[in-house]
């Protein structure tokens, strides 16, 4: 874990005054609205449908127990007593209050925690694989260059007026679980000849023109990477279209220009900037890498795993499920799941984050992750003490045995709270998880990912869903279009539109019967629904999809 | 041929709490219930400047549809319910004071 240095502390609480200041000049009228947007915008302050909300960084997804246990204190003290993760591993609080807002970000300051670049034309939040520093498949843990670029663009002069926002992801596994290939640059630790250094993946992204990346460099050195970003970034903040937002990312850039000239543009820039990098960004790095050192694990007995598994179907089902192997074998990785059927995807209150808080200080060497599925991680956990931390989770509502399955679903805030959504997806993703409850499907189901978003912006990836939703307006009438066949694993692959939306009423029957006829299709209970997808195309999910169609065509 | 003007109110968001107002016939309210109606353009157009200077109070002024036949404004768009209403999830937002 990144250890503050007296710089950066001075450097937040310097730019907390000043937005202070800000706030209390827009109060005052000395600054008009369209003067003081820009302003909050640039510390994570937007204006939602009902009240402002604010949007808090946490780097790579990485948060200790005092960190997680001052987002429950913020939310509890300036909003409504809880917070909404999202698929960018930051936290959003939908509902404070202007004047308070100040004293919210002097508050996170205490526990090196802010809300710089969460929104804007500049290099957001750095994300990256959840797992990191755990993962049994793990080449190295991409959490120190991932804080390296933290360090790198922040405030970098550069780019904070760049044509469009700018998203960065790392992983260093090669099982992609950071989406990076649907980022700006996706970012992936590679070895070549016994040297890690990176893959680079360029042009990637979902919203309107949804775009698979493609790889600009497939070995960049350690030592290289950060002049070659530099080189990427500066490239795309003169070539970036700037005439249109819709067609202002690099992904479009990449796309207009193709990828053999912006490789020959990055290496003409690199050449160029090689030079100013003398070395100590790597000093930095050394420097970052000795704070994520391994905690020092225990070893212990693992007999009240075994007993558990053995004895509690409960127990068992969830470690079935919410359990990754750990580098460890003695330890495993714990997902908690934000995904209580019925519940709201991504939220957890005061009270829940608390209880995670303890729960990695007392079992997890303090330290939690963020996913981008929008569910908390406790990365280093001890099997001899999961049945104590199931219990613990299960009694306040975080027991959930349900990662990767259908009820898992990714969904953005949609129009219960963004002022660009355009219908909702909350209310969709409660009654799917409610649905195949009730059915008790679930665990036949298997490894399903549903993905919902509530405008094209795709928030809620729904491109890369193996079922993807998108809510739509038509005609004054929320309507949700499927797609088919998404994946946002280094198999990364867009979904297929399966054909007309459906409306509110008609958008969870039409998953059903997507479900059922998968389960009718499959192989065996091995092939999940991807590979089944893969394997038959979408015509016959079509037809089950537009029974009408196919009795009409009869 | 111009779009025929339908009944409105004039909404925005407050902008020390950010949470949803209305143009009422003596100043901001909270609940559309107590909003003026506009029936007729030009008056929605004059209501519209008065409302947009009084930027130190709101933030985003604009026009809303509403059916106003039963006497009491309803939304015409499912947005405009929700931000008359709050969100579906948590009684939340207006619901909290309804």
């Amino acid at each position: 874990m990144y250890s503050y240095t007296d710089f950066d502390a001075a450097f937040l609480a310097e730019r907390n005054a000043q937005f202070r200041a800000q706030v209390e000049r827009r109060i005052a009228g000395h600054l008009t609205e369209d003067e003081f947007k820009p302003l909050r915008l640039m510390n994570g302050l937007y204006l939602q449908l009902h009240a402002y909300m604010l949007r808090v960084a946490i780097p790579y997804g990485t948060l200790k127990s005092a960190q997680m246990e001052k987002l429950a204190d913020i939310a509890e003290r300036w909003d409504k007593g809880y917070g909404h993760f999202t698929t960018r591993q930051n936290i959003q609080y939908n509902w404070p209050e202007l004047r308070d807002v100040p004293d919210m970000l002097d508050a996170l300051a205490e526990v090196n925690l802010h809300a710089i670049q969460t929104s804007g034309n500049t290099i957001r939040n750095v994300t990256a694989d959840h797992f990191a520093g755990a993962a049994a498949d793990e080449i190295a843990d991409p959490r120190p260059v991932a804080e390296l670029i933290r360090q790198w663009s922040t405030d970098h002069p550069e780019f904070q007026f760049l044509p469009r926002k700018f998203k960065v992801a790392v992983t260093g596994s090669p099982h992609d679980r950071a989406v990076i290939k649907a980022h700006d640059i996706g970012l992936r630790i590679v070895e070549r000849d016994g040297e890690q250094g990176f893959e680079v993946v360029v042009g990637g992204g979902l919203g309107r023109t949804p775009m698979i990346g493609k790889v600009l460099y497939d070995f960049v050195r350690s030592e290289d990477l950060l002049p070659t970003l530099e080189a990427i970034v500066s490239v795309y903040n003169l070539l970036g279209r700037r005439d249109n937002k819709y067609k202002a990312r690099i992904k479009i850039t990449v796309h207009e220009n193709g990828i053999e000239d912006i490789r020959a543009r990055v290496d003409a820039r690199y050449k160029l900037i090689r030079d100013q990098f003398t070395g100590v960004d790597q000093q930095m790095l050394s420097r970052i890498e000795a704070d994520f050192a391994a905690p020092t694990f225990k070893s212990a007995d693992t007999a009240a795993f075994d007993r558990a598994y053995r004895y509690d179907p409960a127990f068992q089902s969830w470690a079935d499920t919410n359990l990754t192997a750990h580098r460890n074998p003695e330890y495993a990785i714990v997902s908690i799941s934000l995904k209580a059927h019925g519940k709201t995807p991504g939220d957890a209150s005061a009270r829940q984050m608390r209880l995670m808080a303890q729960l990695a200080r007392r079992y997890g060497h303090d330290e939690l992750r963020i996913s981008h599925e929008q569910n908390v991680i406790l990365p280093h956990v001890h099997r001899g003490d999961l049945p104590s931390v199931y219990n613990a989770l299960r009694a306040e509502g975080l027991g959930t045995a349900n990662i990767g399955l259908i009820s898992d679903i990714i969904a953005c805030p949609g129009m219960d709270y963004c002022a660009l959504a355009t219908a909702r997806s909350i209310p969709v993703a409660q009654e799917i998880a409610t649905r195949f409850d009730e059915l008790k499907l679930e665990h036949d189901v298997g490894p399903l990912k549903i993905k919902i978003s509530g405008c094209i912006n795709a928030c809620g990836h729904h491109h890369v869903g193996h079922i993807g939703i998108l809510g739509l307006d038509r005609a004054g009438v929320e309507n949700y279009q499927i797609t088919l066949g998404g994946d946002g694993t280094e198999d990364a692959a867009i979904g297929e539109r399966a054909g007309p939306g459906f409306s509110a009423d008609e958008i969870v029957p039409a998953i059903e019967r997507i479900v059922m006829a998968y389960l009718d299709l499959r192989e065996d209970r091995e092939e999940t629904f991807l590979q089944t997808y893969r394997r038959l195309g979408l015509a016959p999910f079509k037809s089950a999809l537009y029974p009408e169609a196919k009795a009409d065509a009869a | 041929m111009p779009k025929a003007f339908k009944p409105s109110v004039i909404t925005a968001n407050a902008l020390l709490e950010g949470d949803v107002v209305y143009l009422g016939p003596d100043g901001w309210v909270r609940d559309l219930a107590d909003a003026e109606v506009i029936t007729d353009e030009a008056d929605a157009d004059i209501r519209l400047l008065e409302a947009g200077a009084q930027a130190d109070t709101v933030v985003g002024v604009y026009l809303a549809e509403v059916d106003n036949s039963s006497g009491t404004p309803e939304p015409t768009h499912f947005r405009e319910a929700f931000r008359a209403k709050g969100p579906s999830n948590y009684a939340h937002g207006k619901q909290e004071t309804a």
